[in-house]
């Protein structure tokens, strides 16, 4: 049975599908990444679907499905490398994936994801910041 | 009698060309802008030859018979080389309508007995009709080849994507929205950003006439399939009329960046892309 790798990368979690997905397939790589993510602390998760041409209405709500589960496991998702077709396919069925990030490239979809996680311990280290100010005042 | 017809023809072949050419030249609206007299000597000669080697006392009343093929492929060929050229429809059928009279004027003089003259005129009549509507069709399909092939090149023509900087990407859309544009602009956008790697895209829409629902879920849509490629889609030239229209039907942009100007959505995408325009030497005193 073909299980799509999931690879580790420090804090982020790396997904490249490089055949068309099927139904079990893409259920599967679904319970694989939430269980992973859980598993390993991830802090965001990178799916590079550069090489998927043929998308259907199960596929995008898969995909969807995953963004939204990794949020609620502290996760940002990045979808990258979606080509043309994909994504017209994917607006005339109603399914903008409202959910997940997009990013051009791999190379992108690491920037992106690099500046949520920072954008996301900023935020935990400011409040720390301002009760320091306001005990210094 | 009844060999007379072509026999009368094949007889006055030179005479009847005279004649034709004569009414040709004596009318008013002779085009020698778009073929010299002498062009329209040789293709005239041609068909007249064509056709009165085709013409059997057998099929002179078998309008569709298989022996005229030759001649309905000269008379297709005339007719759409006009059509191109830009002969009026009424230019066009005078060509074939002078012919049918020199043939008339013909078979005026050579028959004598009026009932034998009009028999023969009305056969030549009901053959000549039948190359009228050849002449016709073929026309009109040939005028159609030139509004098909114009529309093509104004949906490429209409649908440019500029690249305006290093990562941004202007798609200035002019005139009506609809379905099959929407595709093609789409298409290109996509298309261009995966090229070029941009990651903004200005959708500039001053050129756009009136904004309706329908019109608004296009934008909607080619807005979402940007995102989904993972770059951002700025709405740019929203007109004051355009902006009441939206808000009056109720259409709700809000989830999409809107901008007043072209230039205002290049500033906003010099801020995502952290780029910054300023006037030479002005950074000294900062």
């Amino acid at each position: 049975m073909d299980r799509i790798p999931i690879l580790r990368m420090g804090q982020f979690l790396l997904v490249t599908i490089q055949v068309d997905l099927y139904d079990r397939l893409a259920l599967d790589l679904e319970a694989d990444l939430v269980k992973m993510v859980s598993k390993t602390g991830a802090k965001g998760i990178l799916i590079d679907i550069s090489a998927v041409s043929i998308v259907d209405s199960f596929m995008g709500r898969i995909i969807g499905n995953i963004g939204v589960m990794s949020k609620l496991l502290d996760a940002e998702t990045v979808v990258v490398g979606m080509q043309p077709a994909v994504a017209i396919t994917l607006v005339e069925l109603g399914l903008p994936l409202k959910g997940v990030y997009t990013a051009l490239n791999v190379e992108r979809g690491m920037d992106l994801l690099k500046s949520k996680i920072q954008v996301i311990d900023d935020e935990e280290i400011d409040p720390d910041d301002d009760d320091s100010d306001d005990i210094t005042e | 009698m009844a060999t007379e017809i072509t026999r009368l023809f094949k007889k006055n072949q030179a005479a009847i060309l005279e004649r034709w050419m004569q009414n040709q030249l004596a009318d008013a609206g002779l085009r020698e802008d778009l073929m010299s007299n002498e062009d329209l000597r040789i293709e005239s000669e041609e068909l007249i030859v064509s056709l009165i080697r085709a013409l059997t006392e057998d099929n002179i009343d078998d309008v569709n018979s298989a022996d005229f093929d030759h001649v309905a492929e000269i008379l297709s060929g005339i007719s759409i080389s006009r059509a191109r050229q830009g002969y009026s429809p009424r230019e066009t059928c005078l060509y074939i309508l002078s012919l049918k009279e020199a043939l008339q004027q013909v078979l005026n003089e050579e028959i004598q007995d009026v009932q034998e003259q009009l028999i023969a005129l009305l056969r030549v009549n009901k053959l000549f009709d039948n190359f009228s509507i050849v002449i016709f069709e073929t026309f009109i399909k040939g005028r159609e080849e030139v509004i098909l092939r114009q529309t093509d090149e104004i949906t490429e023509i209409s649908t440019p994507v500029i690249q305006v900087w290093e990562g941004i990407l202007a798609l200035p859309i002019i005139g009506t929205l609809d379905s099959s544009r929407t595709q093609v602009i789409m298409e290109n956008l996509l298309t261009a950003i995966v090229d070029s790697g941009s990651s903004v895209a200005i959708l500039d829409i001053s050129g756009v006439p009136t904004v309706d629902s329908l019109v608004a879920q296009h934008l909607l849509k080619t807005v979402s399939a940007t995102r989904l490629m993972g770059a951002e889609c700025v709405i740019s030239g929203i007109r004051p009329e355009i902006a009441q229209t939206i808000v009056h039907l109720g259409i709700d942009l809000s989830g999409i960046v809107t901008k007043a100007s072209l230039a205002s959505a290049l500033i906003y995408a010099f801020k995502t892309l952290k780029l910054e325009v300023r006037k030479q030497g002005s950074f000294k005193t900062t």
